[in-house]
């Protein structure tokens, strides 16, 4: 049956003689990835140009022959298309499918391709794996236990070239592990657009460097060091910290805006060491923004809340609750909520203001400047989640001149405050002195020193929960390392407060069971939950709220809505 | 249930004049006194250690006095009993090992926690970790027999290289490799 006859478009091709469905031009190193089998490959990846220079990834490759006077298919004997395999080996990354193509990935032709390949990566290799920090990770390994001769034959003088040089602030580069395959300087033409990197010299002297009087310092730098195939490019952050294989990985969701960059947080016996970003090709693809891998160090800040406080003195986490209780019974209690913390989370203190019947619910928004890749311009990485869950009905206002005037027209004396500081948010401290102020929150500030009880909250590392991103993605992050000793989750605390105030709301401790009256509440959540949401992440309707002005540009994988009326006006 | 009752044996006479045990038994003491002592005066006397005996994992140094450990982590890696732990660190710019790049801020055995299977020995790809001929080990408090860097390099002291791999390395970049 011919391709067109089946109609859906797709095209068959054997990869080792095994037939397989896929769409016309598809690269034949991401179909063979597909269907569980291997092309080794150091210059091709997929979200970069294809190169096709390390000649890794070559394959054998035929087509069914077609007789050049009639232009009539060739058959065998028995009716079978003849196949002509091409004399020599080709490109699998170069090379994208067409109807009838045959692959040979194991061929000896191919085996002695890719031992000879090896041979000369290993020739100027320095062979200092003890000492490199891409060791576990790296392909050159990889590649020379599986396909590589192993053994060298090599007995002359290698090729020194420069060790130990600082690329950027963040990057450091050894040349001699370089194996030339040309991806940090495709990424930083084609995707960080800052073409500083090139090589210089021929042959085996060729060196990869930075353009003269320039350095790496775009604020995606890192990637390089990701998409590296092997140790040339290394992070000063994580250098010589720990070695890849005791690293633990767990997805997390990147906090610093609400692009939503999934990542993995590695860590090790509770220290975080790493931040890598995790592919989704809905959001940011391979990358992430160097900024958003050091927000691990917030967790280790000297102003990390870590003990519960009453009336400015220590208190054990019992008695400080309690004390958060009798301040509920205030008639005039107003709450402020972060968009930085989970939705989880926010649909608890959702809860907890309506049971509390709170006079007022605040948001308070954190405007950037986006870079019109990975950062958007809302800091706030969960602002649709407070929308979602009914928290705030209309777009956060970046002060709040609403809650300053009832507190001066004593309409408010109690304000629930998590995870914000009233000072940034435009309410001054005379304000504040007027109020009884109940701090939820993982740093301390002024709001906190304020406040008559503080209760430490753990960060986005040391607990599950989801986000819901720009595009409308519920996203979901698990824990990574355990919070500072003693610290009760957030969630935890919420749930004892609300039985509290509602005696018959039932344990809400976990995300689970939280997720069970979500999905019952919210219509965007229906048939969701925590544990199937997958890691990819879930697109919701965000028609509800189409009509609100967001303050995000365009970003990689983001288009804003249609522009708001006020600026067509 | 029947029982039957046995009659022990009646001593014969030489028995119950008790002489032939005390004489057998002299012989066996004369015998001993002029055969060559097999036991040691232990400590005074310390035992020869055969070749490959794994004793106390040390590090050692090579004999241009560098320090040969690039802290891998592979030995803590392997350690069944996880008794090894480093805290890598990153070497001077200047100085002799500055080529090296990489070495041991903190090393660390923990002796009760040692089972002396060698496979640090084994893993080691500089040859730095070697378990030797020190056997006994003693202290006071725990503390004590965890052992640390300056500790196991005094235990290691200086071992023979073969191959000298960093030092032929800087020869090399010395030399370098002009085109």
């Amino acid at each position: 049956m011919s391709d067109e006859q089946k109609g859906d478009g797709l095209i068959s091709v054997f990869i080792d003689g095994n037939e397989v469905r896929c769409k016309p031009g598809t690269n034949l190193v991401d179909l063979v990835d597909s269907v569980g089998k291997e092309i080794p490959h150091y210059c091709y990846h997929p979200k970069l140009s294809v190169s096709g220079n390390c000649r890794m990834c070559l394959v054998e490759l035929g087509m069914p022959g077609k007789d050049r006077a009639t232009g009539k298919p060739m058959l065998n004997n028995d009716g079978t298309p003849k196949v002509m395999f091409f004399p020599n080996p080709a490109i699998a990354c170069g090379t994208r499918t067409s109807p009838g193509m045959r692959i040979r990935t194991q061929s000896e032709m191919v085996k002695k391709c890719r031992e000879g390949v090896m041979e000369f990566l290993l020739i100027n290799h320095p062979l200092d794996c003890p000492i490199c920090d891409q060791a576990g990770e790296c392909r050159l390994q990889e590649f020379s236990t599986e396909y590589g001769k192993g053994y060298s034959r090599f007995i002359e003088q290698k090729v020194v070239k420069p060790k130990r040089t600082v690329l950027g602030p963040r990057v450091m580069l050894d040349d001699e592990r370089c194996v030339l395959c040309s991806r940090c300087i495709r990424f930083c033409k084609e995707v960080a657009d800052d073409d500083v990197l090139g090589f210089v010299d021929r042959g085996s002297y060729s060196t990869l460097t930075c353009y003269p009087g320039k350095q790496l310092e775009n604020n995606y730098s890192l990637n390089t060091v990701d998409i590296c195939p092997v140790g040339a490019l290394t992070s000063l952050d994580f250098r010589f910290k720990m070695r890849v294989w005791f690293l633990k990985e767990t997805p997390s969701i990147c906090t610093e805006s609400s692009v939503g960059v999934n990542t993995m947080v590695a860590s090790r016996e509770g220290k975080i060491y790493r931040i890598t970003p995790r592919r989704n090709d809905e959001v940011n693809d391979t990358w992430m923004s160097d900024s958003g891998r050091i927000l691990y160090k917030e967790i280790e800040d000297e102003n990390r809340l870590t003990g519960y406080a009453s009336q400015g003195a220590f208190s054990p986490p019992d008695a400080a609750i309690l004390q958060v209780q009798k301040y509920f019974e205030s008639e005039k209690i107003a709450f402020v909520g972060s968009g930085g913390n989970s939705v989880e989370e926010l649909y608890l203190f959702n809860r907890l203001s309506r049971a509390a019947k709170s006079v007022g619910n605040y948001l308070v928004s954190h405007i950037q400047e986006g870079d019109e890749l990975l950062i958007s311009n809302d800091a706030n990485p969960n602002t649709r989640g407070a929308l979602s869950v009914g928290f705030i009905e209309s777009l956060p206002e970046t002060e709040l001149p609403d809650l300053a005037s009832r507190i001066d027209s004593g309409d408010v004396d109690t304000v629930i405050v998590y995870n914000e500081d009233l000072i940034v948010a435009g309410i001054s401290s005379e304000q504040l002195a007027k109020v009884d102020i109940v701090y939820f929150g993982t740093h301390s500030n002024a709001t906190s020193e304020a406040a008559s009880v503080v209760v430490p909250t753990l960060s986005v590392f040391e607990k599950a929960g989801t986000f819901i991103n720009q595009q409308f993605r519920l996203q979901k992050f698990l824990q990574a390392v355990p919070g500072p000793d003693g610290l009760i989750d957030d969630l935890v605390s919420f749930s004892q407060l609300l039985n509290h105030v509602e005696p018959d709301s039932g344990p809400l401790e976990t995300v689970e069971p939280i997720w069970a009256e979500l999905s019952k509440e919210v219509s965007q959540f229906n048939d969701l939950s925590f544990n199937t949401l997958s890691p990819e992440g879930a697109q919701l309707d965000g028609a509800a709220f189409q009509h609100l002005p967001f303050c995000e540009g365009k970003t990689l994988h983001y288009e804003p809505a249609a522009e708001t009326v006020e600026a067509g006006t | 249930m029947a029982i039957k009752e046995l009659k022990r044996k009646p001593l014969t006479f030489a028995e119950k004049t008790y002489l032939p045990q005390i004489a057998s038994g002299l012989i066996i003491t004369l015998k001993n006194i002029f055969r060559p002592t097999i036991t040691l005066q232990y400590p005074e006397e310390r035992p020869e250690i055969p070749e490959g005996y794994r004793g106390v994992p040390t590090l050692v140094k090579d004999p241009n006095g560098r320090e040969k450990c690039v802290s891998c982590q592979l030995c803590e890696f392997v350690c069944p009993p996880k008794a090894i732990r480093i805290i890598p660190g990153e070497l001077d710019e200047e100085g002799d090992s500055a080529h090296v790049e990489k070495g041991p801020k903190e090393f660390e055995i923990d002796m009760l926690r040692c089972i002396y299977c060698g496979y640090c020995q084994e893993v080691c790809p500089e040859e730095a970790i070697w378990l030797q001929d020190e056997f006994s080990l003693s202290g006071y408090t725990r503390e004590e027999l965890i052992y640390q860097k300056d500790k196991l390099y005094e235990l290691g002291g200086t071992l023979p290289d073969n191959h000298f791999k960093w030092d032929k390395k800087k020869s090399a970049e010395e030399a370098g490799n002009p085109h």
